[in-house]
């Protein structure tokens, strides 16, 4: 019962105001600054070639603000925006006339939660295991080496370390393809050579994503465990002559994992960045590239309908990874 | 001094230290550059690396070396006036929070929790998108300077938390020392080396969120900067031409930056870790 009300339903409410600010901002930061999404969407046409008479241009005016949600009180605004919400409605893709948004989107979910979750389950348990070896076997002369390898590797941004991958082992030693999910023209099947083209495909988006999580979760893995080992409890462990392998297992690695878990969520929000960014880099056809072709055509609507859709499942994600929580960590199970 | 003397004796340190000042000596060479960087075919297109253009030049007509002197200046401006805002406010903001506590710090923390847990480069992307003709270097650092700064405060307010409960801050209380002097006198000496080591990582977050937003097209991309130069090699297809000395050049640098900017910002904060000054007390 106090797991309800001390953590449980101050969690939820954290939840819902997050929710409900991240949705405000997105209402508010379009309507703040001096750029007219209408006027803007016009001029677009207008360089594209169109041409339009006075009432044409008053009629397209006046159906584009329809369309965006722009008519009445900014309060009646805001409501409608709310509204449309709720029903998952998210307007018309403007380049891609009159398929739904949300359809486009439902299109490209797939492939970037595959790509995020097997990334950041492989990179987390790889980067934790291999940061708690360093951290606590601190003479290895192999685990230096990997010390060193992850230093080198963390502060490289995703974009670069998509390029650099691309250019090693798509270009110079054409091991992989340069990009895309499967061969163009192809249908995705069930089949066995389907699977694996998909597979080949996904290699190097999810070696880079990988190879940059795992150097991530090891850099502040090794700190916790560092900090770790020189506690008390570990001292008597070892004094009480504990066999080694229960110490780094039992009490080390267990007591460790807990604020890396905290981490995951903390660093939910960039890591789903940095997979959009890496998916533009290997025109994977995911949300982030959905993203970069709806920049390019400023397609409004679905750069809304997006940035919407991606702060709520963050957001959900972190929750849903808090109130698993108690599940590591036993003191608030029982509190 | 004796705190540099200390810092360089790790490899880490002089290692990105030196890099550092390479580039900063490259950007400092774009003052003497033969050619202006707004201008194309200024040199003639495609040439491999030369005695003349040491770096090859770009099918854009741009000499690769002095392109990327430039590119290097104005990313680290960028840069460095990004951190510095941002900065300004995780400092305002953690102290204000850890100092007053209760109700303010309750608000000023859920507030910096939700910038933490919102995808920021997507809040970016929106916020690029609609003054994308806008983007100038003096823009963008504003841009990056205002969403950089809610971990950051989190840090230094616990650190306040912990200074307000010490026998010092009791003492100026008492003695009727006004808050505000009480802040900035006392507190702030022991939260500047924090804030020293948080600019190294933001100067790093800074650069590689221009670099991202000029690939995806949501910068000004008439000015140099190591995103736009990337930008530019890869709109021209350099790869597939064979221009290795265009797309590495860029590359180069900011992994070169990177890394030197981590292993700096690492041994800083090693160097600030009081168990860590310990051991080096322990072993001298």
């Amino acid at each position: 019962m106090k797991f309800l009300t001390r953590y449980l339903i101050p969690r939820l409410l954290q939840y819902v105001l997050v929710i409900w600010a991240g949705m405000t901002i997105v209402f508010i930061i379009p309507r703040l600054l001096p750029t007219d999404p209408v006027r803007a969407q016009i001029a677009t046409l207008q360089t594209q070639g169109a041409l339009l008479g006075p009432d044409a241009m008053r009629q397209m005016v006046a159906t584009l603000e329809e369309m965006y949600g722009l008519t009445g009180s900014s309060f009646e605004q805001y409501l409608a925006y709310w509204g449309r919400l709720f029903a998952g409605d998210f307007g018309p893709s403007f380049f891609m006339f009159p398929t739904p948004v949300i359809q486009l989107i439902g299109r490209a979910i797939p492939w970037t939660v595959g790509l995020l979750v097997t990334s950041t389950v492989i990179g987390w348990v790889l980067g934790s295991i291999f940061g708690g070896l360093t951290g606590y076997f601190r003479k290895s002369r192999m685990l230096r080496v990997v010390d060193t390898m992850a230093m080198l590797i963390r502060p490289v941004p995703y974009y670069i370390m998509a390029m650099l991958l691309i250019i090693v082992l798509g270009y110079v030693f054409p091991i992989f393809p340069l990009g895309g999910a499967f061969p163009i023209g192809a249908s995705i099947t069930w089949s066995w050579r389907s699977i694996m083209s998909i597979l080949r495909h996904a290699t190097l988006p999810l070696l880079s994503l990988t190879l940059l999580s795992t150097a991530t979760w090891h850099q502040t893995m090794r700190l916790i465990v560092q900090s770790v080992r020189d506690e008390d409890y570990i001292r008597y462990a070892k004094i009480g002559s504990v066999k080694e392998s229960t110490i780094f297992s039992r009490y080390v690695m267990r007591n460790a994992i807990l604020p890396q878990v905290t981490g995951l969520t903390l660093a939910l929000g960039q890591i789903f960045g940095g997979a959009l960014i890496t998916e533009i880099v290997f025109a994977y056809p995911g949300v982030g590239t959905l993203l970069f072709q709806a920049i390019i055509l400023t397609d409004y609507n679905l750069i809304m309908a997006i940035t919407t859709i991606s702060i709520i499942a963050i957001v959900t994600g972190i929750l849903i990874i808090d109130l698993l929580y108690p599940l590591f960590d036993p003191r608030i199970r029982y509190k | 001094m004796r705190t540099l003397v200390e810092l360089l004796k790790d490899v880490r340190f002089s290692l990105g230290a030196g890099v550092l000042l390479v580039l900063l000596v490259l950007s400092l060479l774009s003052y003497a550059s033969p050619y202006d960087p707004i201008q194309w075919r200024v040199v003639p297109r495609d040439l491999p690396p030369s005695s003349e253009h040491i770096l090859g030049t770009t099918s854009t007509g741009q000499d690769v070396f002095w392109q990327m002197t430039f590119a290097a200046r104005n990313s680290l401006v960028i840069a460095v006036f990004g951190a510095l805002l941002s900065r300004a406010i995780a400092l305002t903001v953690g102290l204000f929070a850890g100092y007053s506590g209760g109700t303010t710090d309750r608000v000023l923390m859920f507030v910096s929790d939700g910038f933490m847990v919102i995808p920021l480069f997507l809040i970016l992307v929106l916020l690029a998108m609609l003054i994308r003709e806008h983007m100038t270097i003096v823009n963008m650092a504003l841009l990056f300077g205002v969403v950089g700064w809610p971990w950051d405060t989190r840090v230094i307010r616990s650190q306040i938390l912990s200074l307000r409960e010490r026998d010092f801050t009791h003492t100026a209380v008492l003695s009727g020392t006004h808050t505000l002097k009480l802040i900035f006198n006392e507190y702030t000496p022991f939260v500047i080396p924090l804030v020293l080591a948080t600019f190294i990582n933001h100067m790093a977050f800074v650069v590689g969120m221009e670099i991202t937003l000029a690939v995806i097209g949501l910068t000004d991309l008439s000015i140099p900067t190591i995103g736009a130069m990337l930008r530019w090699a890869l709109s021209y297809e350099a790869i597939l031409l064979g221009l290795w000395w265009w797309l590495l050049t860029p590359i180069g640098v900011s992994v070169a930056l990177f890394v030197a900017l981590y292993m700096v910002s690492v041994s800083v904060s090693v160097y600030l870790d009081p168990r860590a000054r310990v051991q080096r007390v322990g072993r001298t």
